[in-house]
């Protein structure tokens, strides 16, 4: 993938006097919805921080889509950042805080009305546009801070806890145009703690733990890799107890669990590829009449609790 | 079709102005910029009422050039500190300037356009009191004082007054400015820079040079004769002419400006947490 269509980090380090930010980060960020999951600490907001120029780092190169964030004129056309700060200039209402700051951007009054109205049309501002940003809740604060980030329709949209603070209804509008700006081929990166609206949201994650990158790639893929927790495999078929027998003689099965209505065998194994093999042979033997067939583990939970565990709880 | 900086200062103009002026926080540097005119009228109220005369028209443009270096050195000085200093470091502590700096405008441009709301909020203050202070001051002279204004020096001191004011707030403004981006707590470079005003005439020649006051003293219409015991401290120095003391407040006040564009360019948005 071409530079100009990525966000890369070239060993950046950070650091605030003696205390680590972030610490070596190579990454290469594609175009999608891309999550950075880690405990409080772990250095998501600073990675967010150092690729929108808001922070310099101590070491190493970043580009977005190949442009310098210390180039801020060029940079800020094309991003637009919504940070966790739950704070607003004081005195403006909703219409006019975006509109004051897309005329930043050198638009005309009527592009910059057009796009105020539009981007708080899409995250249903519409009808509080003219009351102070002040008096607005929390849930409204958090949308008015997403349609600045957007109102200037910006390639990379950085999304720091952006589902903080929104009822059930909002969040789930919000990932949906989370979803819709990644098949757009926008780079989304969204960071929070929730991490089964994480799983919801990802093409894929960035796990950090204290400063570190843990692990990066599409979900699955990461969950692959890890290669010290044997995986989970739910099967659902009309006779577990046949498959859970045949599996008790191989090594690589630590578990086989029947489940629920007893029609689910829960198992776990280090060895999913001999796994698949020998299901194959006990359809073949035994008549087994198989539902479903799905990994149990592969999400960002347990993968966040094989990395990273007890250490940054989170939801 | 304006050019995009041009738009872009005007921008920060407007939300700087929104910010900055007739802010409730800043009830303090209103007060700074009244009390002149208050004591000014109070002033003229009682002698307006007494009956004997107990001074001259002239002394009483002594006293207003008195009362003018107070308000340099006072209202000015901190009124200028508390507009110019919460530019940066408020919006810090507010922790609203990362909308700034997500904005692609030049930093150099952001220090620009919030240093020019600064002024025009200074100027909007100081100079109407300095001219509304010289105006009551004299009023009780009546007839004598009109002629004062129009036929004698009156209104070109009051222009000169005006000038000193207005160079004041761009000197003082581009001080505070950088003390706000470079410095976490700006009060205690202001108030290092207070002591040095205010020990100004009582160091040597050379050293007096290097302040603010020393030539905004050069431009006031009406020396200030320093009274006894502080006169023997005091170390006369030769005032500098009008056409070396302006434009060297305004290149000082313009390599202050590059420096807190410098400045904004290298900041971070570390609110602390």
């Amino acid at each position: 993938m071409s530079p100009e269509n990525t966000i890369a980090f070239e060993n950046v380090s950070r650091f605030y006097g003696e205390v680590l930010g972030v610490n070596r980060v190579n990454l290469t960020v594609p175009p999608g919805v891309t999550s950075l999951v880690g405990p409080n600490g772990a250095g998501k907001t600073t990675l967010m921080n150092l690729m929108t120029g808001l922070l310099h780092p101590t070491e190493g190169q970043i580009r977005v889509l190949g442009i310098s964030p210390q180039d801020t004129e060029r940079l800020c056309r094309l991003v637009g950042y919504c940070t966790q700060f739950d704070a607003f200039p004081k005195g403006l209402t909703g219409y006019k805080f975006l509109y004051a700051f897309l005329r930043m951007h050198g638009m005309s009054h009527e592009e910059c009305d057009q796009r105020t109205k539009r981007s708080l049309e899409l995250v249903g501002l519409s009808e509080a546009a003219n009351r102070l940003v002040g008096a607005y809740s929390k849930g409204m604060r958090q949308r008015v801070k997403l349609a600045q980030a957007i109102a200037h329709d910006p390639q990379v949209v950085i999304l720091d806890e952006p589902l903080n603070g929104l009822d059930p209804m909002a969040r789930a509008e919000a990932i949906a145009l989370f979803r819709q700006w990644g098949e757009q081929g926008r780079h989304v990166i969204v960071s929070s703690h929730i991490l089964h609206e994480v799983d919801q949201i990802s093409d894929q994650v960035i796990l950090l733990s204290q400063g570190y990158v843990v692990a990066e790639g599409a979900i699955q893929g990461v969950r692959s890799e890890v290669k010290d927790q044997p995986m989970q495999i739910l099967v659902r078929c009309d006779r577990p107890a046949v498959l859970a027998a045949r599996l008790f003689d191989q090594d690589h099965i630590v578990e086989a669990r029947i489940q629920g209505d007893g029609r689910n065998l829960l198992l776990s194994t280090r060895d999913a590829d001999s796994f698949y093999l020998l299901l194959n042979r006990v359809i073949l033997d035994s008549g087994l009449q198989v539902e479903s067939v799905a990994p149990a583990d592969d999400d960002v939970n347990s993968v966040y609790q094989y990395l990273i565990g007890a250490e940054g709880s989170t939801v | 079709m304006k050019r995009l900086w041009i738009r872009q200062i005007a921008g920060v103009l407007r939300l700087e102005l929104k910010r900055t002026a007739f802010s409730k926080r800043g009830w303090w540097i209103y007060c700074l910029a009244i009390g002149p005119v208050i004591v000014a009228l109070l002033h003229w109220l009682i002698e307006s009422h007494s009956h004997s005369v107990r001074h001259s028209l002239g002394e009483d443009s002594v006293v207003f050039a008195g009362m003018f270096l107070f308000f340099l050195r006072g209202s000015i000085f901190f009124g200028c500190m508390g507009i110019f200093t919460s530019l940066f470091r408020g919006e810090m502590l507010e922790k609203t300037l990362h909308y700034y700096f997500m904005t692609p405008l030049r930093r150099e441009l952001l220090a620009a356009g919030k240093y020019l709301a600064g002024l025009v909020v200074a100027l909007a203050l100081f100079l109407p009191s300095v001219a509304a202070t010289f105006l009551l001051l004299g009023r009780h002279f009546g007839a004598a004082w009109t002629d004062y204004l129009v036929h004698g020096p009156g209104l070109g001191q009051l222009g000169s007054y005006l000038l000193v004011a207005t160079l004041a707030c761009i000197g003082y403004g581009a001080v505070f400015l950088v003390c706000g981006l470079v410095y976490k707590n700006p009060m205690i470079p202001a108030a290092v820079v207070w002591v040095w005003e205010a020990l100004n005439p009582f160091l040597p020649a050379l050293l007096k040079k290097i302040s603010i006051l020393f030539y905004l003293k050069s431009l006031c219409p009406v020396e200030v004769p320093a009274t006894p015991p502080f006169s023997v401290m005091v170390i006369e120095a030769d005032p500098t002419s009008p056409w070396i003391a302006v434009p060297g407040l305004l290149a000082v006040a313009a390599i202050l400006l590059i420096y807190a564009g410098i400045s904004a360019r290298q900041a971070e948005i570390n609110y602390g947490e």
